[in-house]
């Protein structure tokens, strides 16, 4: 078995390395991602061995991205697209909502657009405005994408390379402060057969209390439980992994058993992906729950400037605080 | 300068007066064949090349049959729509050498991308007319397979498609299906408006800077919905192309041998390998943006009648008359033939069904979903619960 110590970010570089070299039809596009090797350097590399029709530097626009990736995908191309930070999809919304999500339903099933659209998401890296931002539930609304997001290095190799298999559209959260965090990567890990790619998993076995989080909020759960097992609390960790579907037979299972639930998330709590969570939980699991599910989420408010982004990134302390509060009812 | 002086500081300097009127009325477009039906043997367009058309007086006569049939099969789905038939219709009338010149330029290989306006060019790929009604009617959205007849869905979000056509265009080149007399071209249909959109913008940078072997289509039929040309545009919308780098060029739209001479030349231009290009097809809507808007109360009788005097299938029936291709006979052979195919396809309108409730669940994703999965089993259930439910 290759297992390597690899950090999150090389680990999508192997990933995507892995379907450049395992699909001819496999292009890579966005801006910046040649030579640069993009601003996360997460196509390090991919250009100088793949060629400049399969690593596409392209114009500054991101409409132009993907709706030119549309039109690769009717040709038969499988397109991964970049999108350089969160904030700066917007442009791109309407290709994403109004044609990518659209074509297979539209054409009834005549048409396929199994493209990527890789987004590094989120905060805690002290970026100016525009760089920190969590969409997750713009996409999630939209019928038609899947959006999935991963949290170590296992699962970006394994994840990025399942979505790029996968014939779905999907876009792809990468958690950008933990792109340099390292940990122990198969390379051998099977793409289809490991686990689907729509599946959540459990990151730590508790029984006192359910977290459920996805992208750079499961290290900070895991931090958590850590901290609550030196006070005698066990927390179930779960990693989404998938936000659209949403996996839930993991989580109510879990919510069955230990009776509490807290979601975390770094987006606003306002219609947010904790909004629907808690209320399937509650539909579902309302005879075992001790307690209203909670959430843990950033505040209503545009994302902020660097130097209060801790107070609003959902930190150790306030998702301890919120597993308190579940054991006050 | 004194103060108080108009010309003093940044404030005070004034601009000579611009007109706020845009320079639309450029002349010099590529014409074939004369509002009168006068047949122009071959004309050197502005950018220097010699355009010309060869056709046999079958072909010839070819073409007016489309023409007709392509009008009167949009006269019958507008007829179905104040009939309460479809919910909605865009007529083309007016646009029918736009659409049928560039559509029979077209070769078998070539991939056309449509707004929702394009029944010609649908009517030349070999598609059944009714496929565009079932969008209209509501009863699906649009059943022809794109990949069977090189013709893309209808995209209804204007100028959405042409960044789709210009990623198929480097899909094909990325394919090496360029450079040869068989190669592939592709061709985006857009209309004025469009002109406007951020999307057609990206989309002219981005067949510039890659090369795509890419024709851009623009109907310019004078509207978008109200609002008139002078809304979208201070230069004449052929003129766009040079500023991202390719010919762009403006053609009498409602002739269709011009129209087929200049997209021919284009596509093929395309096909070689030459990168993309920009036709301005000038032509007029003669009818309302859809039978949703009332065209009177945006523009005036006499503009619509100025354009009626230019009808494309008016001067292409006294081009046949003065030439002798076609006598009274294939006239009224065609009418004939067009009123067939529309009391054909206003049955088979009516005949058609309404789709299984549970189908909106069909084809969202490829590989399914579990969460509408279940979604579509409990309203499965809850349809049954109705007493005498056929479901």
């Amino acid at each position: 078995m290759a297992t390597e110590t690899l950090t999150l970010g090389k680990a999508l570089n192997t990933g995507l390395r892995r379907a450049l070299e395992n699909d001819p039809k496999v292009v890579i596009m966005g801006e910046d991602v040649g030579k640069l090797g993009g601003v996360f350097r997460i196509t390090d590399g991919l250009q100088k061995d793949f060629g400049d029709q399969r690593v596409i530097d392209t114009p500054l626009a991101e409409s132009g991205i993907i709706g030119t990736a549309v039109g690769l995908a009717i040709r038969g191309y499988r397109p991964v697209c970049e999108i350089q930070f969160d904030g700066f999809v917007y442009p791109a919304y309407d290709q994403i909502v109004s044609q990518v999500a659209k074509m297979h339903y539209r054409s009834r099933g005549k048409l396929n657009i199994p493209m990527v659209i890789r987004i590094p998401f989120g905060g805690g890296i002290g970026a100016v405005e525009h760089h920190s931002e969590s969409p997750e539930a713009y996409f999630a609304h939209t019928a038609g994408l899947k959006v999935v997001s991963c949290a170590n290095p296992q699962d970006a190799y394994v994840m990025i390379q399942q979505a790029i298999a996968s014939d779905d559209p999907i876009v792809f959260l990468e958690p950008k402060r933990r792109y340099w965090e390292k940990g122990q990567v198969d390379l051998d890990a099977p793409i289809s057969e490991a686990y689907p790619l729509h599946s959540a998993r459990v990151a730590r076995a508790g029984a006192d209390v359910t977290l459920l989080a996805y992208g750079p909020m499961v290290r900070t759960c895991l931090d958590a439980a850590t901290a609550a097992a030196e006070d005698g609390r066990e927390l179930e960790i779960i990693d989404l992994r998938t936000l659209s579907p949403l996996d839930l037979g993991v989580v109510y299972e879990s919510v069955r058993r230990t009776g509490r639930a807290v979601v975390v998330h770094e987006a606003p709590s306002n219609v947010g992906l904790g909004a629907e969570i808690a209320a399937r939980i509650t539909e579902e699991c309302f005879y075992s729950l001790e307690s209203p599910v909670l959430r843990v989420a950033g505040f209503d408010t545009p994302y902020p400037a660097a130097r209060v982004e801790e107070e609003y990134l959902p930190d150790l302390d306030r998702v301890l605080d919120a597993v308190d509060r579940t054991f006050g009812w | 300068m004194a103060k108080g002086d108009p010309g003093a500081g940044p404030r005070g300097r004034r601009a000579a007066p611009r007109s706020r009127k845009a320079v639309t009325g450029d002349p010099e477009l590529v014409q074939l064949l004369t509002p009168e039906g006068a047949r122009i043997d071959s004309v050197t367009g502005p950018d220097g090349v010699e355009y010309r058309v060869d056709f046999t007086d079958e072909e010839y006569r070819g073409l007016y049959r489309d023409l007709v049939l392509v009008r009167k099969l949009d006269a019958e789905a507008t007829a179905l729509q104040r009939q309460g038939e479809l919910g909605i219709w865009a007529s083309l009338l007016g646009q029918e050498a736009a659409q049928v010149g560039s559509g029979r330029a077209l070769r078998t290989q070539d991939m056309a991308f449509p707004t929702y306006r394009e029944h010609g060019v649908l009517y030349c790929r070999g598609i059944d007319p009714i496929m565009p009604l079932g969008l209209f009617r509501g009863v699906d959205q649009g059943g022809w397979d794109p990949n069977e007849f090189k013709f893309n869905m209808y995209t209804i979000v204007i100028g959405a498609q042409t960044l789709h056509a210009t990623g198929y265009a480097m899909g094909v080149a990325m394919d090496g299906k360029t450079g040869t007399d068989d190669g592939e071209a592709v061709i985006a249909y857009f209309g004025d408006g469009a002109t406007s959109q951020g999307d057609v913008n990206e989309s002219f940078v981005w067949a510039g800077v890659f090369n795509a072997p890419l024709v851009f289509f623009c109907q310019n039929n004078q509207y978008a919905i109200s609002e008139p040309l002078e809304r979208q545009t201070r230069i004449p919308l052929y003129r766009r192309s040079a500023g991202f780098g390719f010919p762009g060029i403006r053609v009498d739209g409602n002739d269709v041998l011009a129209t087929y001479a200049v997209t021919r030349h284009a596509l093929d231009n395309a096909r070689h390998g030459q990168g993309p290009s920009l036709i301005e097809a000038y032509t007029y809507r003669m009818g309302a943006h859809t039978t949703s808007d009332d065209p009177t109360r945006y523009r005036i009788a006499s503009e619509v009648e100025a354009w009626q005097a230019k009808d494309p299938i008016a001067r292409m029936k006294a081009f046949l008359e003065r030439e002798k291709i076609a006598d009274a006979g294939f006239f009224t052979e065609i009418d004939e033939q067009a009123r067939r195919e529309a009391v054909d396809l206003r049955e088979r309108v009516l005949a058609m069904p309404n789709p299984e409730p549970t189908t909106l669940f069909d084809h969202v994703y490829p590989n399914g979903s579990p969460l509408l999965d279940e979604q579509r089993a409990q309203f499965s259930r809850y349809l049954e619960s109705f007493e005498g439910s056929a479901h």
